[in-house]
């Protein structure tokens, strides 16, 4: 039995209190004194050359206070990217500059092109309509194949192609597994879209810029899951503000899911606006804009192969993808189609060989980096998907032909072929739950009742694995990473007992405030009430990398490990002191300090105040005061794992896909609150659910954004979900971090869009339709209509 | 949104006085006026709410015919003429979301004609009558087209009479984002025969499907409806669907009307 609100309890979500009830502080709710108010002029054409700006008009309407453009950032750095990928050639990936503002040429429909600033934001809107920019409009490159070609339009002028970097992986392995290929007695291939996707957290982005002239101090209010990367970024990179003149906050946060991570053009120029103008400047994101300048995700074009020998046992993978960079590199995106993707193609298995093969693209849309998942998604679909597809042209059982080739449980730590060593899993174990809680064995049966109600019934299973726990630093610095990845924390007790965390990660949705507690409260034995957690604030919380990547509780919660055992070090030998006995002798159970083998003790509480009311205290050895940093650094990633099953039911007549049932067996390692977790999958499925059947942002050819608002663009919702089974049961914990936690916030997006796609598949190919082999996502009604009807 | 001015009339005569001024709009709803107001892609000068007018209100049975006052929203149709027609109930009940059923209104809905909105099928589909402060003029007349109808310049519909049918249904087929029809279809049964209008689906907004009409004339069940196709000529193509994919949706929506009308 879990302590009551320690690890491993369900304890409810104390932040749920002020969320559900109104009462967050969010970005927006922030509101300084004299205040400005920028609106962003935005290119409405993917692609042309700014011949020039007339702001004159613009400039005499009431309320203006000035107008920016490129000419106002020509000192200022390019928004960076955080991770320099190296291509198959030794070379490294072309790296356009990104100007704060659209400089020369606009690259994208919502390229921002000047910054209107005023006394109100209507009168920013009114100015913003006088402007006169003069744009020849060039030819947009939009289609990624078309991008690559000799004499294609190049988005920047400066590369010398559309490619960012063609990447291999392992490129040594290349030929091998060629080789293999070709004496696979079989081989099974499927051309694959990985569809583009936006966030759409429910909070849009919002940044506010203040400048304290008298202190030389900027402040930066933003949205954002990682304040100290912004700080890091922005400052360093962008406009050479060093970390002690610059705070960055970020407050309550309306979900992020990776969307929130970048360091964005309008955050760098409220911070710059604000020094200039000597007053606040706000921008808040309309869901309009949002759609045009937040990061997009996904967008690949794939193939991916399996070869296979008599037996069907794996031999070789090949994937081959071809990756939208959108117009600039955002902060992490070179990262997401590589090292985030390419490392997982072993999926699983032990298939002995796999090349990975990626070319990254510039083209005149929006810039895509990661969305929750991160590669790790486009992995596990291009594999799920071909081991499906093997199955039904090898004509056996797909739950054997995976259980076939899966690492066994007795392999861990296991080292794949693409660079992962994975340290636990038991793929068989997770496997089995799903079928049992799917109630595999009748489905049959389901099938027969749906089709005497004219409903076409399918299953379809994914089994995954993905890394997280993001990063070992030494590692990823390898890779290209210009940042480290550990994570901190500052466990602060107060005189009385009480205990505030600081840590550098971000809480949006995730349920920090309660789970991070509940670690100290179990370590210490007190009551988790007495203990608050601080984050999203530079100012006062020590540098650590943020949230995505489900890293928190793996990372950040080694760390807060590392530093509440430095804590507990500590009072043992203030209680030592009190209870005249070595430290070796002092036992802490339930918030007291006892002498082994005696009934002589003292409470935590006593143990602190002695620590801030040093009056009787060894001061000649140890310093007063009860108060630890730690920094921690992974020395792996962690592996979440498990299986999941999606039951459908399509209806011919229209092609709609109900998902009637969805069962996910995962292996998330040592849980802290399973109810928090539980709710994670829940909003991971959702996600994943929604790319498969829903989401989709899609580009004309002249690219425009046709699904630019939630007119168009299908967010999926309550009642296109059915009510999930989940189970955590098969756990394995993780074999090298403190907590033996894995990570759980990506892996229900990761794992279920094949689920989905293969359920459909399934479904139509049960009730005689053998020419779908495949439908891209979204998988709408529209288009399993139409694949039903060749 | 640009700023305007706003008035709110209590009487039909002071509505049409406010509605004769320069850059004047009437504003009933807003389910799709403010949002446009707000993407500043529409710029009245004045809008002149249509809400506060007590005639323009209330649901009432008038002999065989359903009268429903202009500014009525969804929510009291919903609920008001659920006994005396509720076939045209239920589709008032499935507009949007209730945040919307509470504040959109069948004038406003029928004047706006969006081709993908329920109501012009339901008013169309029972060969109903637009009442306005002129007028009165036959559904058949009144939808001309994608977002236009007959309505004069300054004209206020007042109310929308139906007249009630011995069976009826509405079948939608859901755009996913939008929650529009994607494809829909009203059946209205009568004595002289049965009505059918489609929705969400034609290029030219609602529309009779003459061939359907007659077909179920003879022969009130989804099967009579078997051997007919309406052509994908004219049908809306865009992300969501096809022109012959909402073609073939009309059909099957047609079909499921007539089924769940009994």
């Amino acid at each position: 039995m879990p302590m009551d609100g320690g690890i491993g309890a369900s304890t409810k979500r104390r932040e749920d209190i002020r969320f559900l009830t109104g009462n967050g502080r969010y970005t927006d709710d922030i509101n300084l004194r004299g205040q400005a108010y920028v609106h962003f002029l935005r290119s409405d054409v993917a692609h042309g050359r700014i011949k020039g700006i007339d702001t004159n008009a613009a400039e005499a309407m009431p309320g203006v206070i000035r107008i920016f453009t490129s000419k106002d950032f020509e000192s200022a750095g390019g928004l960076p990217c955080g991770w320099q990928v190296t291509d198959l050639h030794g070379q490294p990936m072309q790296e356009p500059k990104h100007p704060v503002l659209a400089d020369g040429k606009v690259r994208h429909v919502g390229d921002p092109i000047c910054g209107v600033v005023a006394e109100t934001l209507e009168q920013a809107r009114d100015a913003a309509e006088a402007i006169v920019v003069d744009i020849e409009e060039l030819p947009p490159v939009v289609d990624m194949r078309a991008a690559l070609e000799d004499g294609s339009v190049k988005v920047h002028d400066d590369l010398t192609s559309n490619l960012c970097y063609e990447w291999g992986f392992v490129e040594e392995n290349r030929q091998a597994v060629n080789e293999a290929f070709e004496k696979a007695a079989h081989v099974v291939s499927c051309d694959l879209i990985n569809n583009r996707l936006c966030a759409n957290p429910m909070e849009a982005r919002v940044a506010i810029g203040d400048y304290d002239p008298w202190n030389e101090q900027h402040t930066l209010y933003t949205t954002s899951q990682n304040p100290h990367v912004i700080r890091l970024l922005m400052g360093a990179f962008v406009l050479g503000i060093p970390e002690h003149k610059l705070r960055v906050v970020a407050p309550d946060v309306g979900g992020g899911f990776g969307s929130k991570i970048y360091h964005y053009a309008e955050e760098a120029f409220c911070t710059y606006a604000a020094k200039v103008l000597r007053q606040p400047v706000k921008w808040t994101s309309t869901r309009s804009e949002a759609f045009l300048s937040d990061a997009h995700a996904r967008d690949h074009i794939s193939k991916i192969e399996l070869a296979l020998d008599v037996e069907h046992n794996f031999l070789a993978i090949r994937s081959t993808t071809l990756a939208n960079m959108g117009a600039y590199l955002s902060t992490f995106a070179p990262s997401i189609p590589t090292w985030l993707h390419g490392t997982l193609m072993a999926g699983p298995y032990k298939t002995p060989l796999v090349y990975v093969n990626v070319k990254a693209i510039f083209t005149n849309t929006v810039a895509v980096d990661a969305y929750r998942g991160a590669g790790r998604p486009e992995a596990t679909f291009q594999l799920e998907r071909v081991i499906d597809k093997a199955a039904r042209e090898l004509d056996v059982d797909p739950v054997e032909l995976r259980r076939k080739n899966f690492i066994k449980p007795d392999q861990f730590p296991y080292q794949t072929p693409v660079a992962l060593e994975y340290d636990s899993g038991n793929f068989h174990a997770t496997m089995d739950k799903m079928l049992e809680i799917a109630d595999y064995a009748n489905l049959d049966k389901r099938v027969e009742e749906s089709r005497k109600k004219g409903k076409l019934r399918g299953f379809g299973i994914s089994q995954y694995i993905e890394a997280c726990g993001i990063a070992p630093s030494n590692l990823v610095g390898q890779l290209g990473a210009r940042a480290g990845l550990y994570e901190t924390a500052t466990v602060r007790v107060n005189a009385t007992g009480s205990i505030s965390v600081l840590t550098g990660c971000h809480s949006h949705g995730q349920g920090h405030e309660t789970s991070f507690p509940q670690i100290v409260a179990d370590m210490i034995g007190i009551d988790a009430s007495q203990i608050d957690l601080v984050h999203g604030d530079t100012a006062n919380t020590p540098m650590g990398m943020g949230t995505y990547g489900s890293r928190s509780i793996a990372v950040g919660g080694s760390a807060l490990v590392k530093a509440t055992g430095k804590i507990i070090d500590k009072a043992r030998k203030i209680a030592a002191h009190l209870l005249e006995a070595a430290p070796e002798d002092i036992e802490l159970k339930d918030g007291k300090f006892s002498v082994a083998g005696t009934d002589r003790s003292v409470d935590w509480a006593e143990v602190t105040l002695a620590a801030y009311v040093p009056h009787n205290y060894p001061l000649e050895s140890m310093e007063p005061g009860l108060e630890e940093t730690a920094f921690y650094d992974p020395n792996n990633f962690t592996f979440p794992s498990g299986c999941y099953g999606c039951e459908v039911e399509v209806d011919p007549e229209t092609g709609k896909v109900e998902v009637v049932a969805f069962s996910a067996a995962d292996d998330f390692g040592v849980v802290i609150n399973p109810m928090i977790v539980e709710g994670q999958v829940h909003g991971g499925l959702a996600q994943g659910i929604g790319q498969a059947l829903t989401e989709s942002c899609v580009y004309d050819e002249n690219g425009q954004l046709l699904s630019g608002s939630f007119m168009d663009y299908t967010m999926p919702r309550a009642d296109d979900l059915p009510v999930f089974r989940i189970d955590n049961s098969c756990a394995t914990a993780c074999t090298h971090n403190p907590l033996g936690a894995k990570g759980c916030g990506e892996a229900g997006a990761i794992g279920s869009p094949p689920a989905v796609v293969n359920a459909v598949i399934d479904a139509l190919q049960r009730a005689g339709h053998s020419h779908v082999a495949h439908i891209d996502m979204p998988l709408t009604p529209a288009r399993v209509w139409s694949a039903m009807q060749k | 949104m640009y700023a305007f001015e706003f008035v709110k009339p209590s009487s039909l005569e002071e509505a049409v006085k406010a509605l004769a001024s320069e850059g004047a709009q009437p504003y009933a709803g807003g389910q799709t006026l403010i949002p446009t107001l707000k993407a500043r892609l529409n710029a009245p000068e004045v809008l002149v709410s249509l809400t506060g007018i007590a005639e323009l209100k209330g649901v009432c049975r008038d002999g065989d015919a359903l009268v429903i006052g202009a500014a009525t929203p969804h929510a009291e149709v919903a609920r008001a003429a659920a006994k005396d027609y509720p076939g045209i109930a239920a589709l008032a009940g499935q507009i949007g979301d209730p945040a919307v059923r509470n504040r959109g209104t069948i004038g406003g809905s029928v004047a706006n004609n969006d081709p993908s909105a329920c109501y012009p099928a339901g008013v169309l589909g029972s060969g109903g009558t637009i009442v306005t402060n002129q007028r009165e003029i036959a559904a058949d007349d009144f939808f001309e087209g994608m977002f236009a109808t007959a309505l004069e310049e300054g004209e206020i519909i007042t109310s929308v009479r139906l007249p009630i049918p011995e069976k009826s249904a509405y079948a939608k087929f859901l755009q996913p984002a939008s929650r529009f029809a994607l494809a829909a279809a009203f059946v209205a049964k009568y004595a002289d025969g049965v009505r059918v209008a489609i929705t969400g689906a034609s290029e030219d907004g609602v529309f009779r499907w003459a061939e359907a009409e007659a077909a179920l004339s003879k022969d009130f069940s989804p099967e009579a409806l078997a051997d007919l196709t309406l052509p994908a000529d004219g049908m809306i193509g865009d992300l969501h669907g096809t022109p012959a994919y909402r073609a073939h949706l009309a059909k099957v929506m047609t079909q499921r009307a007539v089924r769940d009308a009994g």
